[in-house]
């Protein structure tokens, strides 16, 4: 665990007299925290390749798709064709060409999950460290509002709410997905934050006259930041498949604009009709981003927290 | 024990009165009732519209709006009118509960049977074929929309039905009407098959992750071992002391997860074309049916709590430090 903050590393490091080179038997090359994570992050060779197929969809999204010689609003002169080189993905009844399409769904769908998982994240983590750090009445009532946000579908809530602000676009589809799912990060913040408010350092940050705010963001936030990433990540899988549900059941993403969902949900009877690609193709996106983004989560939760790895027996 | 259920049960009930009112708020803020009617070509007249906001109660005060709808229903079991055509809600509720609760129970005690034979089988094999072959079913099966998974399935059910000539796997509704005795009972089942899957596979992925995680822990912990050394066989230890122990946190898990459940279940039973609470849902939310959608939360909210009662109460018998607190 990171239980020294950086302002007492830096203490450490002058007290040690500033000396000539010293002959050692062992030489011990001194690793930042940050390169203790990042040398374990590297060994979970799923989440490094999860990094660079991410990194590849990102790009293919939002450089590609302005990149591609058919907008996503293009009419072409091909009805219904399937994957040729003209037409990577084919085209649907109307002559959409469906890369193109399946280009700017993907560029929606991120948006629309990186939005949630900022805004679920801060708005979590906040809560979460304030109930955990006061305790006592304020505690109590913050989890219990929290207890009771979880006892609403998200689905169901985000399906009302999101009709009723259809028109407004994309971003007030984030803005409510990321409402109903702040709870679940704040109690992971107050959990790690009740444990870590006891240890000895915000004692000693205590008795030197910090005041609460600069404990909270200064002693304990940056050290429970390891869960938090992992949960911004899960996050995202999670916007996205919800984003892509609500926009199936018809309440989410509207035309003329597009996401993965609303791609699938307008090529629901196409696998029937055999036109495979214009229901495949949004899917495959979808699942390659969640699961990316998936194993890019575990691979950072082993990184942070290698405890949970070892195992006796 | 039963002082213990009993005080629980207890502490519900507030969190359920709470509760509805939360999702009041939501409903009214969501939810706009007089918007079809308004917008009907020709516009009907200022009286009707009038008229319709009476008997829907929407001209009074929030506080004691929530509290007609609150006395309404709690003392005279009255869930309020509809502004659907035709639709009374109890009635709408109760057929559409039904459909739903088998759907739901089925798919959950599949999930849940699979959950616990995947992440066991995971963690006392860890690092090994199997444990990765299932690890990667599950991240797959938690990466995958519910929807997708049951549009491929549903097609290649059908492709499947037509090449054998043999449909008793249905892939569309909850039965078929007008039959009676064991051939209405077999022809339900047929139809319950893919939507339980589909539900029970949604659910599947992250459990069994939990699973094998909490097995894990379990599995390194000195009483584990205490107990091999003691003599007792390996399938004793596992079962007794290993599975009952990790267990507490899948138990936790569940209970948590019912809300997404009840949400999974709307985009199976729309994809499966069923009768049931997704379906009663959705045209609730179109229509702006504020009563319709405030029912559906509210037996969702029941329900919720009701599974966080019983995961309470299996705490207590999975865990006798809890029973004799």
């Amino acid at each position: 665990m990171h239980d020294l903050p950086t302002e007492d590393r830096q203490t450490t490091g002058n007290i040690t007299p500033p000396a000539g080179p010293v002959e050692r038997e062992f030489t011990v090359q001194a690793r930042t925290q940050f390169q203790l994570i990042l040398r374990r992050f590297l060994q979970h060779k799923l989440a490094v390749i999860s990094v660079f197929v991410l990194v590849a969809i990102v790009l293919l999204a939002f450089v590609g798709g302005a990149l591609w010689h058919y907008k996503y609003t293009d009419i072409t002169p091909d009805n219904s064709v399937p994957p040729s080189a003209e037409h990577p993905f084919g085209t649907d009844n109307l002559g959409y060409d469906e890369f193109a399409r399946v280009l700017r769904g993907t560029q929606r769908s991120l948006e629309i999950a990186f939005t949630v998982a900022v805004v679920a994240t801060v708005i979590g983590t906040v809560w979460g460290a304030i109930a955990g750090y006061y305790r006592g009445v304020a505690d109590s009532i913050m989890m219990r509002i929290v207890d009771l946000v979880l006892t609403i579908p998200i689905l169901a809530a985000g399906a009302l709410l999101a009709h009723h602000f259809q028109s407004s676009g994309w971003w007030a589809l984030a803005l409510v997905i990321a409402l109903l799912s702040w709870p679940g990060v704040s109690r992971i913040v107050r959990g790690q934050t009740l444990s870590l408010r006891e240890k000895e350092y915000v004692e000693a940050a205590r008795a030197l006259g910090a005041k609460d705010s600069r404990i909270i963001f200064r002693h304990i936030l940056p050290n429970i930041m390891g869960q938090v990433i992992v949960v911004v990540t899960i996050l995202v899988a999670v916007a996205i498949l919800l984003e892509s549900a609500l926009s199936y059941l018809g309440f989410g993403v509207q035309a003329p604009d597009t996401s993965l969902g609303t791609l699938i949900a307008a090529a629901q009877t196409s696998l029937q009709g055999g036109q495979w690609w214009l229901f495949y193709f949004p899917g495959i996106f979808i699942i390659l981003i969640c699961l990316t983004v998936n194993f890019i989560g575990d691979g950072l939760r082993d990184a942070f927290d290698p405890s949970q790895q070892r195992v006796r027996a | 024990m039963l002082a213990f259920a009993v005080r629980r049960l207890l502490v519900s009930i507030p969190v359920f009165i709470v509760s509805t009112f939360l999702v009041f708020l939501l409903v009214t803020w969501g939810a706009d009732p007089l918007a079809q009617l308004e917008a009907k070509n020709p516009p009907p007249s200022q009286a009707v519209i009038n008229a319709l906001a009476d008997q829907l109660y929407i001209n009074h005060p929030l506080p004691e709006r929530y509290w007609h709808w609150f006395s309404q229903l709690f003392f005279h079991g009255n869930w309020g009118p509809s502004v659907q055509s035709g639709t009374d809600v109890g009635q709408l509720l109760g057929s559409s509960l039904e459909l739903t609760a088998r759907l739901v129970i089925l798919a959950m005690i599949l999930a849940v049977i699979l959950a616990i034979i995947a992440g066991v089988v995971s963690a006392t094999r860890q690092y090994s074929k199997t444990d990765y072959t299932i690890t990667l079913i599950g991240f797959l099966f938690l990466s995958l929309p519910v929807f997708w998974f049951a549009i491929l399935l549903k097609q290649l059910v059908v492709n499947m039905n037509n090449s054998l000539n043999w449909y008793w796997i249905a892939t569309y509704g909850a039965n078929t009407p007008g039959l009676t005795g064991w051939s209405a009972f077999s022809d339900a089942l047929g139809h319950l098959i893919l939507p339980t899957i589909v539900l029970a596979m949604s659910s599947y992925a992250s459990w069994s992750r939990f699973q094998r995680a909490s097995m894990l822990d379990v599995l390194g912990s000195d009483y584990m071992r205490l107990a091999r050394a003691k003599g007792l066989s390996r399938t004793k230890v596992m079962i007794r002391h290993g599975l009952r122990t990790a267990l507490i946190p899948l138990t936790t898990q569940v209970a948590l997860d019912t809300a997404a459940i009840l949400g999974g279940a709307v985009l199976t039973e729309s994809v499966f074309g069923w009768q049931g609470m997704g379906t009663m849902l959705v045209n609730g939310i179109n229509a702006g049916d504020f009563n319709t959608i405030l029912a559906w939360l509210t037996v969702s909210a029941i329900i919720v709590i009701l599974f966080n009662l019983i995961a309470d109460l299996l705490y207590g018998v999975l865990d006798p430090r809890i029973r004799h607190a």
